[in-house]
């Protein structure tokens, strides 16, 4: 295991350091984008309202907080964010990638071999931020840079955050086609077998 | 019967700071077992995310945040003495103190309203807050637990009615197949929480209500309690670990809950909490004062 440190735009070359297992602190520009986004992108064909190129999409619905006073121009702060479940955007991860020129996913759990194949066409990796720490994350984001697409609400919208050595993330697919959490379920399925065997006789209540 | 405002006002206050302090602080059983399940986690990534959780709750309750960013779609469970006076004035109280703690915790907005596909942007919506109510008859007291489940660990949640012959093997089948695919994404070490039942709906509520009994307790029946045993040392066997990296462990806990059965059926639900599983539960007396049983020795 190597750890990295890399800062956005994150280069073809950096994505090619890393292999699963790793460890990256990334410094930057980090976009927040979850189902409505990925639908709005790839479903509808709409233009993303940022450029994604070489940055971060974050897979988390954040709460935000408006600090600026009435009248004045938006400013939020983020309050707490955590990843979410990579694996609801598996559908429309690849065609994602291949729209923006994103580099880095950043999500929680791991995400299936669709998204696999558009690491490897894409030179991009996953990412996963340990789920459920989202104050540790919400204090990595230095500023909080903009907001696109509010209408679809606070926990769906492209929040722009600013971040330094955001992190741990622990590379789960890398551009190589490896997949870390897929790994990891082939021995939790050979495991699981071994369990239920061993269950067997124990849960007869009916006889 | 006419809804007395100044009652709600003083309900929905101490109903709105008993949400906003369970946002960011875990129930003392969820701390303990985290503890314990830390010690024994030595060895890969396990450790290292064991730190980041727990460097997570302490900021949070340094900085007064919610601990996770999905606060959940708000549900609340209620068990409703029949002498508690104040039966009008609970619901509007419930409703009242969501809009409040989504501002002051602050929540997440979390209510997003089927078919029109609107975020309400208040926690209030069609049937939300859900309230599930018990009544407890000679009681003159509100006992009620608010559970923030987010989305991750909701994603998981299945019911369905196996035939008899299936067996209870095949309840654990159902379970082991849906914690080692979904529940790799739950954030682990979930609690796990099974309901048995005669048909879907009944089981799938029964799992929920499982997740409000503490970490660590057991089924009053014998048989049950050794099959809460006997899944959690299956589960852990498998050795999900912290965030589905690897680890000795997979589960907190096991939790069974369950309802007499049809002959002809044997239905199974199942219902998992994340390890951020902010679950409170508070009586509250006719005079106000309460008892904060999830967080000993919390103020509201």
């Amino acid at each position: 295991m190597s750890i990295f440190h890399f800062t956005t735009p994150v280069t073809d070359e950096d994505i090619r350091k890393v292999h699963i297992g790793d460890v990256i602190y990334l410094t930057g520009e980090i976009v927040t984008g979850r189902d409505d986004v990925h639908h709005r992108v790839v479903v509808s064909g709409k233009e993303p309202p940022v450029d994604l190129k070489g940055k971060a999409i974050f897979h988390a619905g954040p709460i935000m907080k408006k600090i600026s006073a009435e009248g004045e121009e938006d400013k939020y702060k983020v309050i707490s964010v955590g990843p979410t479940t990579s694996m609801r955007m598996e559908k429309a991860e690849a065609e994602f990638l291949a729209a923006t020129g994103t580099k880095i996913i950043i999500g929680k759990g791991g995400m299936g071999p669709k998204t696999t194949k558009g690491c490897v066409d894409n030179c991009a990796i996953h990412t996963i931020f340990p789920g459920g720490c989202a104050v540790v994350a919400a204090e990595e984001c230095v500023e909080t840079e903009g907001v696109e697409w509010l209408d679809l609400g606070m926990p769906e919208a492209m929040w722009k955050l600013r971040v330094e050595e955001f992190g741990p993330l622990v590379v789960s697919i890398d551009s190589y086609g490896d997949n870390l959490i897929e790994n990891n379920k082939v021995e939790f399925e050979k495991k699981k077998q071994a369990a239920l065997e061993s269950l067997k006789g124990k849960l007869d209540y009916m006889s | 019967m006419s809804c007395d405002s100044q009652v709600v006002e003083r309900l929905s206050g101490l109903v709105s700071s008993f949400i906003c302090h369970s946002a960011g602080h875990l129930p003392d059983d969820v701390k303990t077992r985290l503890a314990q399940m830390k010690e024994v986690e030595t060895e890969g990534f396990a450790p290292s995310i064991y730190d980041v959780m727990q460097k997570n709750m302490e900021m949070a309750d340094k900085l007064g945040r919610p601990s996770c960013q999905d606060t959940g779609l708000p549900q609340f469970f209620a068990k409703v003495g029949t002498g508690f006076p104040y039966l009008e004035e609970i619901e509007p109280a419930l409703i009242e103190a969501v809009k409040k703690a989504t501002v002051e915790a602050p929540l997440r907005h979390n209510a997003v309203e089927v078919f029109d596909e609107v975020n309400t942007g208040n926690n209030v919506a069609r049937r939300i807050p859900w309230i599930d109510w018990e009544l407890v008859p000679g009681s003159d007291k509100l006992e009620l637990y608010f559970y923030m489940a987010g989305g991750g660990c909701s994603l998981p949640g299945f019911a369905k009615v196996l035939m008899p012959l299936e067996g209870y093997d095949g309840i654990a089948k159902a379970v082991f197949d849906q914690m080692t695919t979904y529940g790799v994404n739950a954030c682990p070490p979930c609690l796990v929480g099974i309901g048995i039942a005669g048909s879907a709906e009944v089981a799938a509520k029964l799992s929920k209500k499982a997740l409000l009994r503490p970490v660590g307790s057991h089924n009053d029946n014998p048989k049950a309690a050794q099959m809460e045993k006997d899944i959690e040392d299956g589960l852990n066997s498998v050795g999900l670990g912290p965030g589905g990296f690897g680890g000795k462990l997979s589960v907190m806990g096991v939790n069974i809950e369950q309802a007499a059965r049809h002959p002809a059926t044997l239905a199974v639900g199942m219902s998992t909490a994340c390890w951020a599983h902010r679950r409170a539960g508070i009586i509250i007396s006719p005079d106000f004062t309460y008892d904060f049983f999830t967080h000993k020795g919390v103020t509201l």
